[in-house]
C-alpha cells in the first residue's frame, strides 16, 4: 500500500527509534494527534523525549544531544514560527560546530508549517530565516520520495538539516512531476505549499489558453534547481516564484538572484506570504497564494511584458 | 594554578606587545576553580565552558602550544585564531567549543549528558547564568536525572556591572528551587574539593564559586590590585606546611617551561 507523507515520516521515525537507537525530541509529541500523525505512537519508548516548554533551552538540548553524531537525533518543532526561539542553538552552535570545532552536529530538525487561523507567530513557513546562515542544509519536501531523499542525505552529513514540512503535504502520497509544454509563456517555480496552489494554477492557465511550465524546488540550501527549469526559463524568459514563506526579503529573493545569474535576461516575480502579520480570522489571515491569485498574477505578468521575439 | 597563572601572564605580555590581535578573556585570579576541578574530576569528562576558559583548557591537559597558536592567530598548531580565546576547544581533552552566545553551553551540555549518560561539566559565569535558557535547562536536567556538574564562576561582574544591579537572586538558591543539589562557596581549593566530594556524579549538582577576577572583562588591563589572590594564599599555606623547597622547585620548572613557550 502506498504511504502518504505523514505515514511515511512516522515509519521512518519508528525505524529510527527501534532499529537505530535514535532519539526524537520535542514538545507535546505525545499529545492529541501525535504531531499531525507524524510521530510513532510509542509513548513509553525511551527514545521519544518530551522536552519542557522552554523553547530556547529545548533547542539547545537537542543540539547537545546530536553532538558528535553519537545517536541520530530528530528535533520536532510543531510550528515553524516558533523557530525564532527554538532555532537559536541550531543556528549559533550546531551550524558552526563542524566548521569551527571539527565536531559533527547532525541534528535533523523537522519544522512543521501550518497556516490558516493560527495567528501571527505560529502560522506560515519560515525556512527563509536559515538561508543566510552557513552550515545548515534546508529542504522543503512535499512527498514521501522527496522526504526520504532528504533523510538519507542528512544522515550522511555532519551538519544540521532543517526539513521545512507543511501540514498541507501530509496526505500526499505521489510525486509532483514537473509540467512542461512545448512553448511555455511563463515558468513557475514553486516551493512548499506553493506547489499545491501552483499545480492547480497550471491547469487553470491551460484552460485560459496560457501555456506554462511548472517546476518544484525541494532543495533550498544547497540550492538545487530542478532539472529542466533553467532551460524552460531560457525559453519563456518569464518566471514566477511561489513560496509559502514571506515574499519580501526571504528565500524567494535569494533564489531570484541565483536565477538571474544563470538567465540574465529573465523577468522574475515573487509570490508568497504578504508583508503583514497574520490575524486569526479568514479576512485578516496571511496564507500561501491560492491558485486563483497565481493565475491573476501570471495574466498580469504576461500583459506587462514586451512582445516575445519568435 | 601556577602553570595557568604563568601561561596567562605570558598572554598579558604578548597582548601588551601587540602580538595578539583577537579579543582575549583572561581568568587570572580565578585559576583555583579549573585547577581543582581537573584534579578531582575523571579524565576525559566532557567540558562545556565559554569565554574565560584558558584555565580549563590548560588544567584539563590541553596543548599549550595550540592555545598559544590560537591566541597569536598563526598556523603553527591551531585554526589560525578561528576559535581564538573565547571559543577554545579540543577534541583531545573532550572540551567542546563555545559559540559566543553566553550560557548556551548549558542546554547543550544537558543534551550531551542526555545522549551519553556521562557525567558532564558545564561552566558559566555569574552573568551568563542569567540567560533565559540556563536555569530552565537545569530544571530539565533535574527532571531527567542528567549527571551534570554546573560550575558558576561568580566574580560578581558582568563586564563592570555588579550582580546587585542586575538581580536579587542567587544561583544556588534558584538551582535549589529547581530541585538541584546546590552550594555557594568561596574559591579556595579546599572548599571546592570538599564540595565536589558531595557529588555522586549521577545527578545535577550546581556550585556557585565566588571568585576574584584580576583583569578586565576582555583584554589585559587592570584597574586596581586584586584584594584576593588564591595563588599567593596557596603558596603561603604550603610554605607554612614546610613545603617551601618543593614549591620553589615546582615554580622554577613551570616558569622555565612557560618562558620557553612564549619566547
Amino acid at each position: 500500500m502506498e504511504l502518504n507523507l505523514a505515514e511515511f515520516i512516522t515509519a521512518k521515525c519508528e525505524e529510527l527509534l527501534i532499529s537505530q537507537g535514535g532519539l526524537i525530541m520535542g514538545q507535546c509529541l505525545t499529545a492529541v494527534g501525535w504531531v499531525g500523525g507524524t510521530v510513532p505512537k510509542l509513548p513509553d519508548h525511551e527514545g521519544l523525549i518530551e522536552l519542557s516548554m522552554a523553547d530556547v533551552a529545548g533547542g539547545g538540548i537537542a543540539v547537545g544531544a546530536a553532538l558528535n553524531g553519537l545517536k541520530p537525533i530528530v528535533y520536532v518543532v510543531r510550528y515553524q514560527g516558533f523557530l525564532w526561539y527554538n532555532a537559536i542553538s541550531v543556528v549559533n552552535y550546531a551550524a558552526k560546530s563542524y566548521e569551527l570545532f571539527g565536531v559533527k552536529c547532525p541534528l535533523l530538525v523537522r519544522a512543521i508549517a501550518m497556516e490558516g487561523g493560527i495567528g501571527p507567530v505560529a502560522g506560515g513557513s519560515h525556512h527563509s530565516m536559515f538561508m543566510r546562515m552557513p552550515g545548515i542544509n534546508i529542504a522543503a519536501p512535499m512527498t514521501p520520495n522527496e522526504w526520504g531523499e532528504v533523510w538519507d542525505f542528512h544522515f550522511a552529513n555532519p551538519n544540521p538539516t532543517i526539513i521545512s514540512e507543511h501540514r498541507l503535504s501530509y496526505k500526499i502520497s505521489k510525486d509532483f512531476p514537473s509540467i512542461q509544454s512545448s512553448n511555455p509563456e511563463v515558468t513557475l517555480l514553486a516551493i512548499s505549499a506553493g506547489r499545491i496552489s501552483a499545480n492547480q494554477a497550471s491547469s487553470e492557465l491551460i484552460k485560459n489558453g496560457i501555456e506554462s511550465d511548472l517546476y518544484h524546488l525541494t532543495w533550498l540550501s544547497p540550492l538545487r534547481f530542478p532539472s529542466g527549469f533553467l532551460d524552460s526559463l531560457r525559453n519563456s524568459k518569464l518566471c514566477l516564484i511561489i513560496d509559502s514563506d514571506f515574499e519580501y526579503g526571504g528565500l524567494a529573493d535569494t533564489v531570484a538572484v541565483q536565477i538571474l545569474d544563470a538567465v540574465p535576461d529573465a523577468r522574475i516575480k515573487i509570490m508568497g506570504l504578504s508583508r503583514k502579520s497574520a490575524g486569526f480570522s479568514p479576512q485578516t489571515d496571511n496564507v500561501t497564494p491560492s491558485s486563483s491569485r497565481i493565475v491573476e498574477k501570471v495574466t498580469e505578468m504576461l500583459f506587462e511584458r514586451p512582445a516575445r521575439k519568435l | 594554578m601556577y602553570y595557568v597563572r604563568n601561561f596567562e601572564l605570558g598572554v598579558v605580555s604578548a597582548h601588551k606587545k601587540g602580538l595578539i590581535s583577537i579579543p582575549i578573556y583572561l581568568g587570572i585570579g580565578q585559576e583555583s576553580i579549573a585547577s581543582t576541578l581537573s584534579c578531582f574530576l575523571p579524565k576525559g569528562i566532557p567540558i562545556f565552558a565559554q569565554h574565560r576558559a584558558h584555565s580549563y583548557f590548560l588544567a584539563f591537559g590541553g596543548n599549550p602550544n595550540y592555545l598559544k597558536s590560537e591566541l597569536l592567530s598563526n598556523s603553527d598548531f591551531g585554526t589560525k585564531g578561528a576559535r581564538g580565546s573565547a571559543s577554545i576547544s579540543s577534541t583531545e581533552i573532550n572540551m567542546f567549543g563555545h559559540s559566543g552566545l553566553m550560557g548556551d553551553q548549558v542546554p547543550i551540555a544537558v543534551g550531551y549528558g542526555l545522549t551519553t549518560g556521562l557525567p558532564t561539566l558545564s561552566v558559566v559565569g555569574d552573568a551568563s547564568v542569567e540567560e533565559d535558557y540556563v536555569m530552565s535547562s537545569i530544571g530539565y536536567a533535574v527532571k531527567r536525572s542528567i549527571p551534570l556538574l554546573l560550575i558558576c564562576e561568580d566574580n560578581n561582574l558582568s563586564i563592570l556591572t555588579e550582580k546587585s544591579v542586575r538581580r536579587n537572586w542567587e544561583t544556588s538558591e534558584v538551582a535549589k528551587a529547581y530541585g538541584a543539589k546546590s552550594f555557594d562557596i568561596d574559591d579556595t581549593p579546599a572548599s571546592i574539593w570538599k564540595t565536589l566530594e558531595k557529588w555522586n556524579m549521577k545527578e545535577v549538582f550546581v556550585v556557585n564559586v565566588r571568585t576574584t577576577r584580576h583583569y578586565w572583562h576582555a583584554g589585559s588591563g587592570q584597574d586596581q590590585a586584586p584584594q584576593i589572590d588564591r595563588l599567593s594564599e596557596m603558596r603561603e599555606s604550603l610554605e607554612l606546611q614546610g613545603l617551601k623547597d618543593q614549591v620553589v622547585a615546582i615554580e622554577s620548572r613551570i616558569k622555565q617551561e612557560i618562558e620557553t613557550l612564549w619566547n
